[in-house]
């Protein structure tokens, strides 16, 4: 008799914000290919625009996986129906700080806020609910929050 | 899952912040109730910092609606039935 020794790979949640801020779209990307290079699957949620911007900038699927939408996977996570091992919510305005609050109520999984856009440190400062913070000020140039990203390497906690 | 553009609401307030919306709430309506992220009002997860102010008028609801690239509205709701379970879910807590 055996059993199902199986393993399932870690998960992750992005969960984006308005696409109005460029370096999102970068920074994503790029937290995908560092999490897939972890073993870690990720999946993505956010709004129609963000979500055309990462699946039109990456035709053959080489960086996304699973790409939906953002109101069905709170709807999902609030039911229990599905739940991701990590979670890292995109914020840059006052909506963003209110997704990730959500997501640190309804999902059990460890919870990352990426605070970026020229008010980011005003942002930082509401965030009042446990989570690890990785924040720049980065607008067109993804650069400064590759680096806070790149120091967290929440790939790998 | 429930879709707001399928209801008749009334905006209260657009472009606002979460606190902006909360603090209306319990400025303006002196029956409300307070509800963890997720909850559901009127079958949509209510999103926001908890906990989470939702207004009770006679049959109406008055609730914060957040969409990533506007802000949080504060919409109001005609809903006899959801306005009864509301009151009930206060009463029970």
């Amino acid at each position: 008799m055996s059993g199902d020794t199986s393993v399932q790979p870690a998960t992750a949640l992005l969960v984006l914000g308005c696409p109005q801020v460029p370096v999102q779209t970068s920074i994503a990307l790029y937290l995908i290919s560092r999490l897939k290079r972890a073993g870690i699957v990720p999946v993505v949620a956010g709004n129609k625009a963000a979500n055309m911007l990462l699946v039109i900038a990456d035709p053959d699927r080489h960086y996304l996986g699973e790409v939906m939408d953002l109101d069905r996977a709170v709807a999902q996570i609030s039911e229990k129906k599905r739940d991701f091992d990590r979670c890292f919510v995109f914020i840059h305005n006052d909506a963003g700080i209110s997704y990730a609050a959500t997501m640190g109520a309804i999902s059990h999984g460890k919870l990352f806020t990426l605070v970026y856009g020229e008010h980011f440190e005003e942002l930082v400062s509401q965030i009042e609910f446990p989570c690890t913070t990785i924040a720049a000020k980065a607008v067109h140039n993804p650069l400064p929050l590759k680096k806070a990203l790149d120091e967290v390497a929440p790939w790998a906690a | 899952m429930g879709c707001v553009e399928s209801m008749n609401y009334e905006i209260l307030m657009r472009d606002g912040s979460f606190k902006e919306c909360r603090a209306y709430i319990k400025e303006h309506f002196t029956e409300y109730i307070e509800v963890q992220p997720g909850f559901k009002i009127l079958d949509i997860p209510v999103i926001g910092i908890p906990p989470i102010a939702i207004g009770l008028d006679r049959d109406f609801i008055i609730f914060p609606y957040t969409k990533p690239c506007h802000g949080t509205f504060l919409l109001r709701v005609e809903d006899t039935a959801e306005a009864a379970r509301l009151r009930a879910v206060k009463k029970s807590k």
